[in-house]
């Protein structure tokens, strides 16, 4: 096998220019530890991948819980240190340089996150949490950082904005909270955006306002984004590309329109299969889905991690080597013996 | 759907009413709700968060807090009426006798410190005195057979399990007593999309093999039509329709339903979707006419007046804009239940 | 500012808070009343009696308003300063190389008990030659009782009780032996007893009216001038009465509010802020810092606290900020450290935290700004509730004998109480007035608190 780290060109990228964002070899491993000291294994939640984000793209991450999609985004906004691998924003690592150059990149960085109530702190008003980001990027005149608050809350639609500003994040509703978190992470002007789940916590009726704006807004500032979610009914909305996430590793890459109507991977086509669209036949009939559960990721099952499930998965491969991505089409590739021609 | 029959119905609902008291007033979360639901069908009650949903099926099982201002209305199961039994007698004929309940965060319901066949027994041991221990272990081990739990997990603790494993389980305890009627509020709102239609698969089975009636109560309109044979929309304590799943999904009739419908992101398809602007109405002190004028389109001067229910074929909506269309105008919770005293 | 108004106005639901904290205004009134009237320093000095301050006070004398539920009233303090102006009549002569200065002195007697004491204190100026004084008394019914005879010398006092010529003159008139001076001097000769074996005391009424006190000075010298004053120590005395040592307790009841309220206040607010300021450090930073803290609290709720704080008292200093001081030490590392270490632990996952770091936000500027106002408002029902364990604490110390030596406190007065055998000797007041206060102080700030705890604790309220 090919040890050497070699230059991971993601073939799925919309340009080849320097991209923003590249993810090489990522791990994103947690030590698991016995007695409070005794080494006892890794939950690996992310295991070896890479990807570019592109200036201005917007990619959906998706996959269930415990895919480890959520220790992805946590590396790449810094909040948790990778075990191997780098992570590049514009050709530098960001751990490398020291709180200096991280604090420069988490000032690039905005994060929209599940929860909108959790995620306002609750004794603050909302002008003075939009204001935390524009202090700590060192803003010190008042005036123009009410102007800059102002000025975003119009943009994600909280009008008339000064009625807001002294109000606090309980009297707002749920979608109103979402916008003033999409209006805090844009505040600093950001090139790109990391958005976790965030309608999941919203009523039906909201999921599409807040999904409008956040296709609004990327588009207009030429925001590169990542969207995490479990929900493909919702990628189609906001996102140009979409990887699919399992039990630690990417497993397809490829452009929505790709994935959505023509998808490789058992488990994408599991996934595809498992989401309803609202009509009565649905009723009728059991759907088909993959027997178990995802792998622990401390002792993932060996090769392919999605064989013990899989029911076109080949003996005497997919349970004893990891298959490497092969590209299958234009701008799509994915991690699946089915389709890798070298395979024995 | 209309089966003039009290007795065969598996559950008839007429005119219940549902009111809390905060200290600033009056909640009107259950408002003259009428429907009833066949045998071995399934019924879901669709609507966003605060129209009531939640606290219907409070109402249903009488598993209420306690500040109930007016609880009221009549409720058949299985053709016998529970809103005049007193509370002992309720708890011990029909609560998880006729009826059971599987909770909003049902993954979180499970006693933590007890093992799992403990808590899937305990329902059955406590209604039914004449069965032993042994006999109710079996009756466990079968039921988990049925919803796909592993029987390894018998003498496991909840926090060994993932969450949808533990929704399987609370499952089995809502269905260990077999009870006609099983009321379930959110059951795959924190579940991932595969294991959602897993738990769904397991439901569809429960009604096919042990003719189980269910209330599903759900903001997912997407999912819910996985087990829907009837649909109930929610307004603001109102029932704005009430339809066959099959007319729901093709063609909704309330504008309310339309917009909800609009606004479901669907994986194929080209459509752009559509949200409702505004927020529903405070349930504290509901808007006189009809509630979703305010955000409704096609309102106009004669919705500041509240609508009657019309039946315009086998289907009921309460909106002005079928007053021309309506076969007639129901008047009373018996011919909106579909029965005849 | 919103934040203060949203707080009235949910007060107001509770009863218990309004009384509570009536209570606690009414007491730093007082507070602010007594430290304002009566400075530090002037306070010290009262209380340590120097220089004779309280010469003019009965000893151990209920307070006045004890009239009240007495059918047979005490005498109040009767003091009459011929220094002040229209107190005495004085009427001046010429005479040799001085004066003939004639003193009178009028007072009416209305109370039905005799007086405990009486004494004449004379305040001479001369160079050489003391004046001389001859003091006669008259009754309301026109008896006349001479005093006595003296050289008026600096600092001399007639106390009426002790001289000897006095007692056995009135001996004489009254026919009886070991009649005390105040009640002879006093009494209605009618109601003395016919029977030589029953004690006059319990039997003799005082004769209400108009009585005088003539006194007749001689100087001897050009520039000689005397004054006099008369005293008869009342059974009662001001609001709250006197101590063994003649001090007004008001003295030291005001006083003690400052002190357990600057004590309790200081206290619970000091250590509850560091309690949680060293809690949301240790969580925070966690791993050795955490485990360092917890050690440490581990180890500190451990030690005695009360003998500490006595060895402390004993061995080193007992002043008030040196006590304060230890128990602020001691107990900063408590179980408070526990509880919000508890509380932080559950926010530090809260996500708005995790947005606070992804913006860039520091570590000091998070626990400062993010963790802890999350907490202050389940601080301040625990500060307020706190405070009268500190207030108590104060007390109990002084009680022990091991309180602030010069400063009057509640304590200290219970304590000047006990050694003095107050209860033994019926002067209830003198424990009754600093045991109600102290209780009236835990009381206002035991309201308030359990109130507080309804308001800012969400999950006790009654829906």
């Amino acid at each position: 096998m090919n040890t050497q780290k070699s230059t991971v060109v993601d073939v799925t990228a919309r340009s080849t220019e320097k991209p923003l964002l590249s993810v090489r070899n990522l791990k994103v491993w947690y030590e698991l530890k016995r007695f409070g000291f005794l080494h006892a294994g890794y939950v690996k939640a992310v295991d070896n991948v890479s990807f570019d984000l592109p200036r201005g793209e917007a990619i959906a991450v998706v996959g269930e819980s415990g895919c480890g999609k959520s220790s992805l985004m946590k590396a790449i906004l810094g909040l948790v240190h990778p075990h191997d691998g780098e992570i590049l924003f514009e050709g530098k690592n960001i751990w490398e340089g020291g709180r200096e150059a991280m604090r420069a990149y988490r000032m690039q960085v905005g994060y929209v996150q599940q929860d909108p109530y959790g995620a306002l702190p609750p004794f603050m008003t909302i002008k003075r949490i939009l204001e935390e980001p524009l202090i700590l990027a060192g803003v010190k005149d008042k005036k123009k950082r009410l102007e800059r608050i102002i000025r975003s809350l119009e943009e994600v639609k909280v009008s008339p904005p000064e009625d807001f500003l002294n109000k606090y994040p309980h009297m707002l509703s749920g979608g109103q909270q979402q916008r003033v978190v999409i209006a805090r992470a844009l505040i600093r002007d950001p090139k790109m955006l990391i958005a976790d789940e965030p309608v999941s916590m919203l009523d039906a009726s909201v999921r599409v306002e807040i999904l409008k704006l956040l296709d609004e807004v990327q588009k207009e500032r030429n925001l590169s984004v990542i969207y995490i979610t479990h929900d493909l009914s919702t990628v189609r909305y906001f996102s140009e590309r979409i990887f699919v996430m399992y039990a630690g590793k990417l497993i397809e890459k490829a452009s929505t329109h790709e994935i959505l109507h023509n998808p490789k991977h058992p488990y994408t086509l599991a996934l595809l299969n498992a989401i309803s669209d609202p009509l009565a036949e649905n009723a009728t009939k059991l759907r088909d889905i993959p027997p178990g559960e995802p792998p622990s990721l401390v002792s993932p099952p060996p090769g392919c991690r999605f064989h013990p499930r899989c029911e076109k998965a080949i003996k005497g491969l997919c349970e004893v080597k990891e298959p490497r991505h092969v590209q299958v089409g234009e701008r799509h590739t994915v991690a699946c013996w089915l389709y890798d021609e070298e395979r024995e | 759907m209309a089966s003039p029959d009290l007795k065969d119905k598996a559950l008839v609902v007429e005119d219940l009413v549902l009111y809390f008291k905060l200290t600033h007033g009056i909640v009107q979360a259950v408002d003259h709700v009428s429907f009833s639901l066949d045998k071995n069908r399934a019924v879901v009650v669709i609507g966003e968060s605060g129209c009531g949903k939640t606290s219907m099926g409070k109402a249903l099982t009488r598993l209420l807090p306690r500040n109930v201002s007016r609880y009221s209305g009549k409720v058949y199961i299985d053709g016998v009426e529970t809103m005049s039994m007193d509370d002992e007698t309720y708890r011990r004929e029909v609560r998880w006798v006729k009826i059971s309940q599987v909770p909003q965060a049902a993954m979180n319901a499970l006693n933590p410190v007890l093992k799992l066949k403990d808590q899937v027994m305990e329902p059955l041991l406590l209604h039914y005195r004449n069965v032993s221990e042994e006999e109710a272990l079996e009756q466990v081990h079968e039921v988990f057979d049925f919803v796909g739990v592993p029987d390894a997990f018998i003498e496991r603790y909840p926090f060994e399990l993932s969450g949808g494993m533990r929704q399987r389980v609370v499952i089995a305890m809502a269905l260990i007593t077999r009870p006609s009627v099983i009321v379930l509020d959110e059951p795959t709102s924190a579940l991932d999309v595969l294991t959602q239609a897993n738990i769904y698969n397991v439901l569809k089975r429960i009604k096919w093999e042990k003719g189980t009636s269910f209330v599903l109560i759900t903001h997912d309109v997407a999912t819910s039509s996985e087990l829907a044979d009837d649909v109930l929309v929610m307004y603001a304590g109102h029932m704005m329709e009430h339809s066959s799943a099959k007319e729901f999904f093709d063609e909704p009739l309330h504008p309310y339903a339309k917009m909800l419908m609009a606004a479901v992101p669907k994986l194929y398809g080209d459509e752009d979707l559509q949200f409702i602007p505004g927020k529903p109405p405070s349930l504290l002190n509901p808007p006189t006419g009809c509630r979703f004028a305010d955000r409704c389109p096609f309102a106009t001067e004669k919705c500041k007046t509240e609508p009657p229910t019309f039946r315009v074929g086998d289907r009921f909506v309460k909106c002005w804009l079928y007053e021309k269309d309506a076969d007639e105008i129901v008047n009373s919770p018996q011919e909106l239940a579909g029965v005849q005293e | 500012m919103g934040f203060l108004k949203s707080f009235f106005r949910e007060v107001r639901y509770y009863p218990s808070a309004i009384v509570g904290l009536l209570i606690i205004f009414g007491l730093v009134v007082l507070a602010t009343y007594a430290v304002i009237a009566i400075p530090y320093h002037r306070a010290i000095d009262l209380w340590r009696g120097s220089g004779n301050i309280w010469y003019r006070n009965p000893k151990n004398a209920p307070p006045k308003w004890v009239n009240y539920f007495r059918d047979k009233k005490l005498p109040e303090t009767i003091d009459l300063d011929s220094r002040k102006q229209g107190v005495a009549q004085r009427k001046e002569k010429p005479l040799g190389k001085g004066k003939q200065i004639e003193l009178t002195f009028h007072f009416n007697y209305t109370a039905d008990e005799f007086p405990h004491d009486m004494v004449i204190y004379f305040y001479p100026t001369y160079k050489a030659k003391p004046p001389f004084v001859t003091g006669e008394w008259i009754t309301p019914d026109g008896r006349k009782i001479r005093l006595g005879n003296f050289a008026v010398t600096n600092g001399f006092s007639f106390w009426l009780n002790q001289d000897k010529k006095l007692r056995s003159r009135i001996q004489r008139i009254f026919e009886r032996e070991g009649i005390p001076a105040q009640i002879a001097l006093l009494l209605d000769p009618d109601s003395l007893p016919k029977d030589p074996n029953v004690a006059v005391e319990k039997v003799a009424r005082p004769l209400k009216g108009k009585y005088t006190i003539k006194l007749k000075f001689l100087t001897f010298e050009p520039d000689s001038d005397v004054n006099a004053e008369y005293i008869a120590y009342g059974g009662v005395y001001g609001l709250a009465g006197t101590d063994h040592l003649r001090r007004d307790l008001m003295v030291g009841l005001l006083w003690g509010a400052p002190v357990a309220l600057a004590f309790g206040l200081i206290s619970a607010l000091v250590i509850g802020i560091a309690t949680m300021i060293i809690a949301a450090v240790g969580v925070w930073y966690g791993g050795i810092v955490d485990d360092l803290i917890q050690r440490i609290t581990e180890i500190n709720m451990v030690l005695p606290f009360l003998p500490i704080l006595i060895m402390v008292g004993i061995f080193v200093s007992r002043s008030l900020w040196m006590i304060m001081l230890v128990t602020i030490a001691l107990s900063i590392f408590g179980a408070g450290i526990k509880s919000y270490r508890a509380m932080f632990l559950q926010l530090r996952e809260s996500p708005y935290i995790e947005a606070a770091q992804a913006y860039g936000a520091g570590d000091t500027r998070i626990i400062f700004l993010y963790l802890i106002p999350r907490i202050l408002p389940m601080l301040i029902p625990g500060f307020i509730s706190a405070v009268p364990s500190f207030v108590f604490l104060e007390a109990s110390l002084a009680v022990l004998g091991i309180g602030d030596p010069v400063l009057p406190t509640w304590g200290k007065i219970i304590q000047d109480a006990q050694s003095n055998a107050a209860l033994y000797k019926g002067l209830y007041y003198w424990i009754l007035e600093p045991s109600v206060l102290l209780m009236v102080t835990g009381l206002g700030f035991a309201l308030l608190g359990f109130a507080l705890d309804r308001i800012f604790n969400p999950r006790l309220r009654q829906e």
